[in-house]
């Protein structure tokens, strides 16, 4: 009985190694299988995975336009202080007053890609961006305006 | 082209020879002479053997866990260990203050000299040996016992609980590991008669051993590949350098050239023993020969007989690499068991089967 279980030791652990080797002796001899991304070179055709977080973007239509209301919900909802929102009394045609974003200030060197602002956004205003090459020599380049200049609210956006 | 293959290293080293011995009229001075040119030689061939070793380890490694490996400098990466080694060569040597410095400094001596000495025997191609001394196999397997005190001296007088804990598991491995080694070496000199090598690659001309000695010297030759593994402390026996328990084992305190001696060790340790293992079990230079095919065994002589001796080595470096990248470390006692338990009491009992098929004539 001893010497059964010795030999079946010997030859189940022959097989599970031999197993092993298979599977790296396959990668071996099948170079098509390689994960790796030769980045720098390959920059043109890159392409990211949707699920990449790479810094906070706010989308603008055609006609300048951008959805936000400036509701604050994402200022809130960051958890260390990225996203700085100024606000403003807008005068609306009909003679009330709205309020609106004047700028929308967002602090990359702070931000954490956490994706909490984007759940917390009623309205689907900011979203992020799959860019990743952010170093600069200077750290007040990464504060950013997300409003693009002389933008507005989008048409029935609440 | 038949000019090419009829120069082969035995012709060059008798050329040598009978040049020295008509310049010099002294014959001791002929024979030191050629002893300088062979070190110088052997030298000359071991460092690029051991670029070579470290470019194709790290590239195995990475086609084996589906990466590129280096591919940044010179074609294809290939210059990585040159400037490896420019870098390591410019480092500072550091002795820590607390070490015995002499021990300290002396270990890498030993480790690179005891693994440059077991090349002696090893015939490289026909007719071409350093030193084809009449115990060829006993040399080779006490000479490369002698790695063991480098690594425990190293360990030791680094004065450091790592490097003492990585050199006493060495010597723990190292010699259990050596009976098996020893064992299945010792099947292919029962069925040889001799222990000179070049007697046992001439036994050879009719079919290599592995063929010839049917399922025991098959069973020796995986016993020594796998006791080998252990012996030249590469992973999955690396519990000498075990680097997440141990940082670096034995050579935790060494830096600069003398860590570089460890790892050139390493690599000739590793064709060492794959050379050992193809002169033994895969006919070293002999070509590949079937009983009495004259014709294909006149074929098979066309190919150099370098090209074969250096063929086998590399297939057996890179089944040893393979291990290395597929299998985990083994744990202490998993790694005694293994020799104590399995493969001590298989290689005992191979031997007897070997002795009756040699006794018997049973084999070709």
């Amino acid at each position: 009985m001893f010497l059964k279980d010795y030999f079946v030791t010997i030859y189940k652990s022959v097989g599970s190694l031999l197993k092993g080797m298979k599977v790296t002796g396959y990668y071996f001899t099948h170079p098509k299988e390689i994960q790796t991304q030769e980045y720098p070179d390959n920059r043109a055709t890159l392409q990211m995975f949707d699920r990449f977080k790479g810094e906070v973007v706010m989308p603008h239509d055609e006609n300048n336009e951008h959805r936000c209301t400036g509701c604050q919900a994402c200022e809130i909802a960051c958890p260390n202080g990225t996203i700085k929102i100024i606000t403003k009394q807008e005068l609306q045609p009909d003679g009330k007053k709205k309020k609106a974003i004047d700028t929308f200030v967002y602090h990359l060197e702070l931000c954490t890609m956490c994706n909490m602002c984007v759940t917390a956004c009623p309205s689907d205003a900011i979203k992020m961006a799959q860019t990743f090459e952010h170093s600069v020599y200077d750290k007040r380049q990464l504060k950013k305006v997300l409003n693009a200049p002389g933008s507005k609210l989008m048409e029935g956006v609440e | 082209m038949a000019l090419f293959l009829t120069i082969s290293f035995s012709s060059i080293a008798t050329g040598i020879h009978t040049w020295l011995a008509g310049t010099m009229q002294n014959e001791m001075l002929v024979k030191i002479t050629e002893m300088a040119i062979a070190g110088i030689s052997l030298l000359l061939f071991l460092v690029p053997l051991c670029f070579f070793l470290g470019y194709m380890e790290r590239k195995v490694a990475a086609f084996m866990q589906i990466r590129l490996g280096p591919n940044r400098v010179g074609p294809k990466g290939s210059l990585q260990i040159v400037a490896d080694t420019i870098k390591l060569l410019l480092k500072e040597g550091l002795t820590p203050t607390a070490s015995d410095k002499f021990l300290f400094n002396l270990a890498p001596m030993i480790v690179v000299v005891t693994s440059m000495l077991v090349m002696a025997p090893i015939a490289f191609a026909k007719d071409f040996q350093i030193w084809d001394l009449s115990i060829g196999v006993l040399y080779v397997s006490s000479v490369s016992s002698i790695a063991v005190i480098g690594i425990l001296m190293a360990g030791w007088s680094s004065y450091n609980k790592y490097s003492l804990l990585g050199a006493m598991r060495s010597g723990a491995q190292i010699v259990s590991y050596e009976l098996s080694v020893g064992l299945s070496l010792i099947s292919i000199v029962i069925l040889t008669g001799s222990l000179r090598m070049s007697d046992i690659v001439m036994s050879q001309e009719n079919g290599w051993w592995i063929f010839k000695g049917h399922i025991p010297v098959l069973i020796s030759f995986v016993i020594f590949v796998i006791a080998s593994t252990a012996e030249i402390n590469r992973a999955p026996f690396d519990l000498a350098e075990a680097e997440q328990e141990l940082t670096a084992g034995f050579h935790t305190e060494y830096s600069g050239m003398k860590f570089a001696m460890f790892l050139l060790a390493e690599y000739i340790n590793l064709f060492v023993v794959s050379a050992i293992g193809a002169t033994l079990f895969l006919g070293g230079w002999m070509p590949f020969h079937i009983g009495h095919w004259e014709a294909f065994n006149h074929i098979m002589d066309f190919i150099p007989s370098s090209l074969w001796f250096f063929g086998k080595t590399f297939a057996i470096i890179f089944i040893i690499m393979q291990f290395r990248w597929t299998f985990p470390r083994l744990r202490v006692d998993q790694l005694l068991t293994l020799e104590w338990k399995y493969l001590l009491p298989i290689s005992m009992v191979n031997v007897l089967f070997v002795t009756v098929m040699a006794i018997m004539g049973w084999h070709f």
